[in-house]
C-alpha cells in the first residue's frame, strides 16, 4: 500500500512538469496564442520569468523526487529503527547558502528591469516630454484625452483638447508615455499583451511608459477591484503606424469640433461644450 | 489573578493559574467553559461550521466562472429569487469578499491560534491551564460577535463588496459601492472583534509560554509546535494593533467623513463628495503592515505541527531542531519588512519597491531551509502510510509549489504582469488552502485521541485525504494558466473580453475539481462525529509520541496531568533504543545512549546538547 501512496505522489509533480511544459503549445501561456509580448520591455519581463521558471522547475523536480524517493525507502524499511540523527550542519549550511545566492541573484539581476520599466529617471527621454494621452479610469470606463493636433498634453483640460472613451490609439516603434488618473475609486490599467500593469490611484498622476513593436488591437481591462462593474471595463488599444495615428487624431479632431456647417471649429473659444464627453 | 510558585525541582518559577473550581453544570462545563481543552473544542466546532460556510460561498463563485449568469441549481432559486436564481455582478462581488473574509478570519487563523494553540500549549508545555482562563474564554466567545457582524452585513445590510483587503476608495465612501453602505461598516467591526479575540488569545499564549513551562522544559527543548504558535502570538501582538488602527480610521471616514484615506475632488456616482485630503495608498500601508504578517500568522503554526507529526510518523528526530526555530524567527522577522510586495502595482514609489524586493527574496530562503529540513527527516526514516502521515505529505508537496510560485512574484517586472490576475490566487490558494488545510487536517486526526479519547477512522480519513488532494490540484494549478494568460481576479465574468473568451473550459474543469474537493469534506464531518462517539477507546499515548501531552490521560481531566511533569530532554527523541520502545517521553529519564552505527559520524558535534540527559 505505501508503495501505491508513493506513486501518487509522484504522480502530481509529473503532471504539474507535463502540463507546464505543454502549456505554450496549448494555448495556455501568454495572452493572444503565446504570442510575444508586443512591447520590448514585455520581451525583457518574459525572459525574466523564463529564467525563473527554469530555476523553480529544476528545485520543484529535485525535492520532489528526493522527497518521493525517502518515502519509498521509508515505507520499505523494514528495521527495527529509523536512522538516528539530530541534523548535520555542513549540509544545512549548504542547502542554505546556494539558494540564498541564487534568491540574492535574482535580486539583484531584475534591478535594471525594474528600473526601465518604472522610474522615472530612467523612462525614455522623447516620451517623457510629451505625453500622448491622459487616461482617466472611472467606474466603469476608460476615458482618454489627447492634446490638440500639434500641441503638449497640458495637466488641465484645454478647450481642444480630444477625447474618446474606451479606445486608445497609439503608435508603436516609439516610446509613448501616458498620464494615469482615476476619477472615483481605484482601477488598475492593465495591458497584458504588453505586460503594462499600474494601478490608476484617485488623487494621483502616475506616468505609464510603454513601447508597442507590432501593430494590433490589444484589449486594455482593469486589474484592480472598483465596484460592481469591475469584469466589464471593456477597452481597447489600437497600435498603428505613426501615419494612421497621425490620420485617426485628425478625424477625431473633425468629429469633435464639426460644427454642422462643414467647418472645423478647433480651436474656438466655444467649443468647450462639444469637447465633453456625452 | 496568579500566584508565582517556586518550582518542586528548584529549576525555575512557575506561573500558576489560581486553582480554579473544577466546573460544575453543563453550563460551566461545555458553554461558558475556562478549560482550554474544552474552549479548544469550541473552536474547533465552530471553525469547522465557518469551514461549510466559506466553502459553500467558493463555490457559488466557481459557479458563476464555470457557468456564467445562469441559474444556481438548488439553491439558486431560493437565494436570489429576483433575479431568477442568477448571480448578479453585485452579488458575485459580495461572494468572493466574504468567502476570503469567512476563511481568513473566521477559519483559518482561528482554527490555529484557537483549536490548536489551545490544546496544545497548556499540554506540551506542562501546565494545567492558560495563564489567564477566563480571558482565554473571551477570546472565544469574541468570534460570535464578529460572526454576527459578518452575518447581518452579509444577509440584511446588502454586502460589502470590496474584497477582503477593503481597499478604499471603494470600501471607505459608501457612495462608491452601491450596497454595501452600512454593511461596509459592519464588515470592520467584525474584522475589529476577531481582532480583539486574536489579540487576548495572543497575549494569553505568550504569558503562558514564558511563565508556566514544567520543570526542565527550556525553550530549546519546547516543541516545534510550541515554537510556531508563540512566534505567531508575537507576530500578532505587534501586527494586530496596526490594522485595528486603520479599521478605525476608516470606520471614522466612513461614519464622520475624517477622508483620511480618500483625496479631494473625486467625482463618485456623479457627485462630488466635496471633502477630501487624503491618501488611499495609506491604508494599503497599514493593511499589509497587518495582513501580510498575518499569511504567516496562518502558516507557522502549521509548521510547526507538521514538525512534530512528521518526526513522530517517520520515527525519527525532527532534522535541524534549533534551525527550524531559527527559520520562523527569520520568517517572523523579515514577514514584517516585506508587507510593500503586494504593493508593486499601486502607486508606491518604485525605488521603495526594489528594497521590497530583495527582503522578499530574502524570505523564501527560510521557508527553503525549513522544506529541506522536512525532507531530511523523512530521509531514513520508516514511514507508514495512515491519515496523518497522508496529510503531512500533503502539507509538504502543497508548499512547495505555493513557496516557488512565490518567487515569480517576488521578482517585481514579472509580478507587475501577475499582480491581480489568477496566478496570484493559485499561489496563495496553495499556501493556505494546500498547506494550511492539510497541515490542520493532520492535526485534527493526530491530536484528536488527545481531545475525545478515541481515534478516527483511518478508511474515512484516507478517502478524505485522497479525494481532497485531487480536488485541490484540480482546482489550483490550473489558476497558474489562468494567471499566465492574463485573467484577473474578482472577474464576475471574464469571457467578455477577446482574449479570454477560450477560458470557459479551463474554467468549468476547475468548477468541477472544486465541488469533488468539497463534497469530500463531508467524509471529514462524518469522520469527526462517528468517531466522537463510536471511535476505538485511545490510550494515553495511541501514536507513540514524545511529547508531553502524551503522557496525560486522554482526553486529560480538568488540570490536565497526574502529576506536574518533569522533563529532561528535547520534544522528538525517536529512533532511540528504550528498552523495546523506539522512542522516549520528554519525561523520561533513562537514556541508552544510541548505538554508535546507528549514529551519523558528523553528529557529533551537533547542536543537540540537550539531548544528553
Ligand atoms: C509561506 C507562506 C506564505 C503565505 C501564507 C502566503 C500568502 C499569500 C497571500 C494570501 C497573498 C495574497 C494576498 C492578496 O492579495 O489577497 C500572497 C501574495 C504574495 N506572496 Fe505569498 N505567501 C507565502 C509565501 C510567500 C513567499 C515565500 C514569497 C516570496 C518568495 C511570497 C511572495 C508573495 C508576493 C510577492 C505576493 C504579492 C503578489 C501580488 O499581489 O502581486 N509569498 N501571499
Ligand atoms: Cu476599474
Ligand atoms: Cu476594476
Amino acid at each position: 500500500m505505501g508503495k501505491g501512496w508513493c506513486l501518487f505522489f509522484l504522480f502530481w509533480p509529473v503532471a504539474a512538469v507535463v502540463s507546464c511544459a505543454m502549456a505554450p503549445m496549448v494555448g495556455w501561456s501568454f495572452p493572444y496564442d503565446n504570442a510575444q509580448a508586443a512591447s520590448n520591455l514585455g520581451i525583457r519581463i518574459d525572459g525574466l520569468f523564463y529564467l525563473i521558471l527554469f530555476v523553480t522547475a529544476v528545485v520543484f523536480v529535485g525535492t520532489q523526487a528526493v522527497l518521493v524517493y525517502a518515502l519509498w525507502r521509508g515505507s520499505s524499511n523494514r528495521d527495527e529503527r529509523a536512522t538516528y540523527t539530530h541534523g548535520n550542519h555542513k549540509l544545512e549550511l549548504i542547502w542554505s547558502i546556494i539558494p540564498g545566492v541564487i534568491l540574492l541573484f535574482l535580486a539583484l539581476y531584475q534591478m535594471n528591469l525594474w528600473a526601465d520599466f518604472r522610474i522615472k529617471k530612467y523612462f525614455p527621454e522623447a516620451a517623457v516630454k510629451a505625453p500622448i494621452a491622459e487616461v482617466t479610469a472611472r467606474q466603469f470606463e476608460w476615458r482618454f484625452r489627447y492634446p490638440a493636433i500639434g500641441k503638449e498634453l497640458q495637466p488641465k483640460p484645454q478647450s481642444d483638447d480630444l477625447y474618446s472613451v474606451n479606445e486608445l490609439h497609439v503608435p508603436f516603434g516609439k516610446p509613448v508615455m501616458i498620464q494615469l488618473r482615476s476619477e472615483d475609486v481605484q482601477h488598475s490599467f492593465f495591458l497584458p499583451a504588453l505586460r503594462i500593469k499600474q494601478d490608476a490611484l484617485p488623487g494621483l498622476q502616475i506616468p505609464v511608459w510603454f513601447e508597442a513593436n507590432k501593430e494590433g488591437v490589444y484589449d486594455l481591462v482593469c486589474a484592480e477591484l472598483c465596484g460592481w462593474g469591475h469584469y466589464k471595463m471593456k477597452a481597447h488599444v489600437i497600435v498603428e503606424s505613426e501615419a494612421d495615428y497621425q490620420n485617426y487624431l485628425k478625424n477625431l479632431t473633425q468629429q469633435q469640433f464639426y460644427d454642422g456647417l462643414g467647418k472645423i471649429a478647433a480651436n474656438e473659444n466655444d467649443s468647450e461644450s462639444e469637447a465633453t464627453e456625452k | 489573578m496568579s500566584v508565582v510558585h517556586p518550582s518542586p525541582t528548584g529549576l525555575q518559577p512557575i506561573l500558576k493559574p489560581q486553582a480554579h473550581h473544577a466546573p460544575g453544570n453543563f453550563f460551566t462545563k461545555y458553554i461558558f467553559s475556562t478549560d482550554h481543552k474544552i474552549i479548544a473544542i469550541q473552536f474547533l466546532f465552530t471553525t469547522l461550521l465557518m469551514l461549510i460556510v466559506g466553502g459553500a460561498l467558493a463555490l457559488a463563485v466557481r459557479w458563476q466562472l464555470a457557468f456564467p449568469w445562469e441559474s444556481m441549481p438548488i439553491v439558486g432559486p431560493w437565494l436570489f429569487s429576483a433575479e431568477a436564481g442568477q448571480i448578479s455582478p453585485e452579488f458575485y462581488t459580495m461572494l468572493f469578499t466574504m468567502h476570503a473574509t469567512v476563511m481568513i478570519f473566521l477559519v483559518i487563523i482561528p482554527i490555529l491560534a484557537g483549536t490548536f494553540g489551545n490544546l496544545l500549549i497548556p499540554l506540551m508545555i506542562g501546565a494545567d491551564d492558560m495563564a489567564f482562563p477566563k480571558l482565554n474564554m473571551l477570546s472565544y466567545w469574541f468570534i460570535w460577535p464578529a460572526i454576527i457582524c459578518f452575518g447581518m452585513s452579509f444577509a440584511y445590510a446588502g454586502g460589502p463588496a470590496a474584497g477582503w483587503t477593503a481597499y478604499p476608495v471603494l470600501a471607505d465612501l459608501p457612495q462608491a459601492a452601491p450596497g454595501s453602505g452600512t454593511a461596509q461598516t459592519l464588515w470592520l467591526l467584525g474584522v475589529t472583534f476577531v481582532g480583539f479575540s486574536s489579540m487576548m488569545g495572543s497575549i494569553n499564549y505568550m504569558t503562558t509560554i514564558i511563565n508556566m513551562r514544567a520543570p526542565g522544559m527550556t525553550f530549546f527543548r519546547l516543541p516545534l509546535t510550541i515554537w510556531g504558535l508563540f512566534i505567531t502570538a508575537i507576530l500578532q501582538a505587534f501586527a494586530l494593533p496596526v490594522l485595528t488602527a486603520g479599521g478605525f480610521m476608516q470606520v471614522t471616514d466612513r461614519l464622520l467623513g475624517t477622508c483620511f484615506f480618500y483625496p479631494s475632488g473625486l467625482i463618485i456616482n456623479n457627485a462630488d463628495p466635496t471633502i477630501g485630503g487624503g491618501q488611499p495608498l495609506l491604508w494599503q500601508h497599514l493593511f499589509w503592515f497587518y495582513s501580510h504578517p498575518a499569511v504567516y500568522i496562518m502558516l507557522l503554526p502549521v509548521m510547526g505541527m507538521i514538525s512534530d507529526m512528521l518526526s513522530c510518523m517517520v520515527r525519527k528526530p525532527i532534522f535541524g531542531y534549533r534551525p527550524m526555530i531559527f527559520s520562523m524567527s527569520a520568517i517572523a522577522s523579515l514577514g514584517f519588512i516585506v508587507w510593500g510586495h503586494h504593493m508593486f502595482t499601486s502607486g508606491m514609489n518604485p525605488a521603495v519597491g526594489m528594497a521590497f524586493m530583495v527582503a522578499t527574496m530574502m524570505i523564501a530562503l527560510p521557508s527553503a531551509v525549513k522544506t529541506f529540513n522536512w525532507t531530511a527527516t523523512v530521509w531514513g526514516g520508516k514511514v507508514e502510510f495512515n491519515t496523518v502521515t497522508l496529510n503531512c505529505i500533503g502539507f509538504l508537496s502543497m508548499f512547495v509549489v505555493g513557496g516557488l510560485s512565490g518567487i515569480f512574484m517576488a521578482a517585481i517586472p514579472v509580478d507587475v504582469y501577475f499582480h491581480d490576475t489568477y496566478f496570484i490566487v493559485a499561489h496563495f490558494h496553495y499556501v493556505l488552502f494546500g498547506a494550511t488545510l492539510f497541515g490542520v487536517f493532520a492535526g485534527i486526526h493526530f491530536w484528536f485521541p488527545k481531545m475525545f479519547g478515541r481515534m478516527m477512522n483511518e478508511k474515512l480519513g484516507k478517502t478524505h485525504f485522497l479525494l481532497t488532494f485531487i480536488g485541490a490540484n484540480g482546482t489550483f494549478f490550473p489558476m497558474h494558466f489562468l494567471g499566465m494568460q492574463g485573467m484577473p481576479r474578482r472577474y464576475a465574468d471574464p469571457y467578455l473580453h477577446g482574449y479570454l473568451e477560450h477560458l470557459l473550459p479551463m474554467n468549468q474543469f476547475m468548477t468541477i475539481s472544486a465541488i469533488l474537493m468539497g463534497s469530500a469534506q463531508i467524509l471529514l464531518f462524518i469522520n469527526i462525529f462517528y468517531s466522537m462517539f463510536f471511535g476505538p477507546k485511545a490510550g494515553r499515548n495511541p501514536w507513540n509520541a514524545t511529547t508531553l501531552e502524551w503522557t496525560a490521560p486522554s482526553p486529560p481531566p480538568h488540570g490536565n496531568f497526574d502529576e506536574p511533569p518533569i522533563v529532561f530532554h528535547g520534544p522528538n527523541e525517536y529512533a532511540v533504543h528504550n528498552g523495546d520502545k523506539d522512542f522516549l517521553l520528554q519525561t523520561e529519564k533513562e537514556c541508552e545512549p544510541p548505538k554508535p552505527s546507528d549514529t551519523e559520524p558528523e553528529n557529533n558535534t551537533d547542536n543537540d546538547q540537550e539531548t544528553s540527559s
